[in-house]
């Protein structure tokens, strides 16, 4: 990727695609909750509405061969990362034509064709291996860099620290980039951790760290833009604190116990999508009319998805023993 | 699907070499190791100590003066990001063989070979390979106590995904853990400590033993002997000591637990209609409790003259005492006894 030296909202292209990206994922977030409440969708889901500007941004950091490891709520970064949607919808709807062929669900997406390791049920599981997909592009010479995706919550996991601590001693190609929704599950990260930004932790590893308003494609985009070259160049790891907001609850028990109405509202008036749309009319980067075209054409894209993932056969049970090992 | 398998799961080996030489267990690990990584730029070793150092039993020995910091890779002492590190670089083109120090300490890292090494494969439909080894010593008799002395096998068996071997002799040693970094699956490589410095002829050269195949280093009419790792050379000991007494015993080393060469363990049974099940590790729900199921389940059990009988250690943390350690775990007179009550009791 080309270092991008315009504002993304003022670049015709860029924009376009920014807005596309942030859309698709909030569409299909949305589709998988109309089909789970309709009972047409089995097992459980992790929604990332609100936070669609932390993997847009990102993502937008990144070659195609670059490395991601994702979260129990990934299916933004694996959107952004330039996955199928097609392919997500039939994993979640249990087909055969799924990512994992039915046998991961929502949390075990994966697309290697587009560097992503995989989302992860546990949490920080993906921590260190991405470390070590680090490890191997720095071993095996190539110039590709690994980015972790990780909520908050992950930042309590001896995982964390210990992913933390290795690519920091080998000064590995990653960026640790914490998606701070504010709680982990129901433990709010202000109470959880004692300290006024998670990224001033990352001077007790000998890294880099910044905060950025995770609502803000932009932001999000410079600070992996700059972590991502200091990488590529050698520069070993950094950690990016994006601050965003999860809307819907932890999953689908979550009854918002543990916040007020106030505060998701609060936030539901920083959606990073109308933000980003009123930069790129400011800036020039997108006319009402191209918004609009955005929003038909992933409506339409979404809609064929569903479809085309519905029609799709179901996963099978015939070959369970012998897909366990590889051959 | 209790029975598995007995085919070789590994690769076509390179024509095998007669040659042999005589080498340490840990010699022997370690020559695989260097012709592993003289073969393939993919492989290289990490873990807590293994370079300068040599590795907390010297099985890396000075193989960083031969082959450099970068594929002898020392790390901090943090298992779980070391065996995270493994699973990342698997996935994307190494073949890296982690170095646990004690496989007690595989307890530490559990995260990464339980959920993450071991499912991956599977999880993401195919899509991936975790092609990594997992080389940590298991067993007592060193006085280090319950917290490295366990004998731990029987928890990876248990998480479909690994495979599982625990190498008794010097050769087995080399050639499995060879065939384990051909893999294209996550391998735990269970050594044994006490092993580590016995010696025996090592095939010299690039060779394999394949995995899922059972050996049998004493073939006997009267009883089957099923031992696995130091109780392997425990139980031919105790084979001489019966044979003098008018006992022959057949021993049967599985080598591989997952997948399991039950086809060689179901021969030799019905060959002699008398089994005896050693293991290191705890007696409930170990190996030979699987082994045992086995071989009741199948049409081995009509050929069975006296019910199977298992020898485990008991059910305990493994102390420090010395004389306490040694109670804890068959030792050569238990396997002499409980093989000399089969035969002259049924």
């Amino acid at each position: 990727m080309t270092i991008i030296n315009t504002p993304i909202a003022a670049n015709p292209e860029l924009a376009a695609s920014s807005l596309e990206t942030m859309w698709k994922i909030r569409r299909f977030e949305e589709a998988v909750e109309d089909l789970y409440g309709r009972g047409l969708m089995h097992g459980t889901m992790h929604l990332s509405i609100g936070q669609e500007a932390v993997p847009t941004g990102a993502c937008l950091a990144l070659n195609r061969d670059d490395y991601i490891t994702s979260t129990h709520r990934g299916h933004g970064h694996c959107i952004a990362k330039g996955a199928d949607m097609e392919r997500m919808m039939a994993e979640l709807l249990a087909k055969e034509t799924g990512y994992c062929r039915g046998r991961g669900g929502s949390m075990h997406i994966a697309d290697t064709e587009t560097g992503n390791l995989g989302a992860n049920g546990i949490v920080a599981g993906g921590v260190p291996i991405a470390t070590g997909a680090a490890l191997s592009a720095k071993m095996r010479g190539t110039k590709q860099v690994a980015v972790s995706f990780h909520g908050d919550g992950a930042m309590g996991e001896g995982a964390w620290h210990e992913g933390v601590v290795l690519a920091a001693m080998w000064q590995l190609p990653v960026v640790f980039l914490c998606e701070n929704n504010l709680y982990g599950m129901s433990m709010s990260s202000e109470k959880a951790f004692n300290l006024e930004k998670l990224s001033d932790r990352a001077r007790g590893y000998g890294i880099p760290g910044v905060t950025v308003d995770g609502n803000d494609v932009q932001a999000v985009y410079d600070a992996t833009q700059e972590a991502v070259d200091r990488a590529r160049n050698g520069g070993g790891p950094t950690f990016i604190e994006a601050k965003t907001y999860r809307w819907r609850g932890h999953s689908k028990s979550d009854k918002n116990l543990y916040r007020t109405r106030d505060e998701i509202d609060e936030w539901r008036g920083k959606d990073p999508i109308p933000l980003f749309e009123a930069q790129a009319l400011a800036a020039g980067g997108l006319t009402q009319a191209d918004i609009d075209a955005v929003r038909d054409k992933v409506r339409t894209e979404l809609r064929s998805a569903v479809q085309r993932a519905n029609a799709a056969p179901d996963a099978t049970a015939d070959d369970l023993l012998s897909a366990v090992y590889a051959r | 699907m209790t029975i598995e398998t007995t085919a070789a799961q590994s690769a076509a080996a390179p024509a095998a070499s007669a040659e042999t030489a005589v080498m340490t267990y840990s010699e022997a690990i370690r020559d695989a190791m260097r012709i592993a990584m003289a073969k393939d730029p993919a492989v290289f070793i990490m873990g807590e100590d293994v370079g300068t150092y040599g590795g907390a039993f010297g099985v890396t020995g000075e193989l960083i003066n031969e082959i450099g910091p970068e594929r002898i890779r020392d790390t901090t002492i943090s298992e779980l990001g070391i065996m995270g590190a493994g699973v990342g670089a698997a996935m994307t083109g190494m073949r890296p063989i982690v170095e646990i120090q004690f496989s007690d300490f595989t307890a530490q890292a559990m995260d990464q070979i339980a959920n993450q090494a071991a499912k991956i494969h599977f999880m993401l439909g195919g899509a991936v390979n975790v092609p990594m080894v997992i080389r940590a010593p298991g067993g007592s008799g060193t006085g280090a106590a319950a917290q490295h002395s366990q004998s731990l096998e029987a928890w990876f068996v248990h998480i479909p995904g690994l495979k599982v071997v625990m190498p008794a002799t010097a050769d087995d040693a080399k050639g499995l853990l060879l065939s384990a970094i051909d893999d294209p699956n996550p391998v735990m490589v269970i050594e044994h400590k006490l092993l580590y410095k016995t010696s025996g002829d090592v095939r010299v050269g690039d060779i394999r033993t394949p995995l899922g195949v059972a050996a049998v280093p004493r073939e006997g009419k009267d009883l089957t002997i099923i031992a696995t790792g130091i109780e392997v050379s425990r139980a031919l000991e105790a084979a001489e000591i019966l044979a003098a007494d008018g006992i022959e015993a057949t021993v049967v080393d599985p080598r591989t637990l997952k997948p399991l060469d039950s086809g060689t363990i179901l021969r030799t049974v019905k060959e002699t209609g008398r089994v005896l099940l050693v293991q290191e590790a705890v007696r409930t729900l170990g190996f030979m409790s699987e082994v045992s199921a086995i071989i009741a389940e199948s049409d081995a059990f009509g050929y069975l003259r006296a019910p199977i009988k298992r020898l485990a250690g008991l059910d305990i943390p493994i102390p420090y005492a010395p004389k306490l350690e040694r109670a804890s775990v068959p030792q050569v007179e238990d396997i002499v006894k409980a093989a000399t009550d089969l035969v002259r009791e049924w």
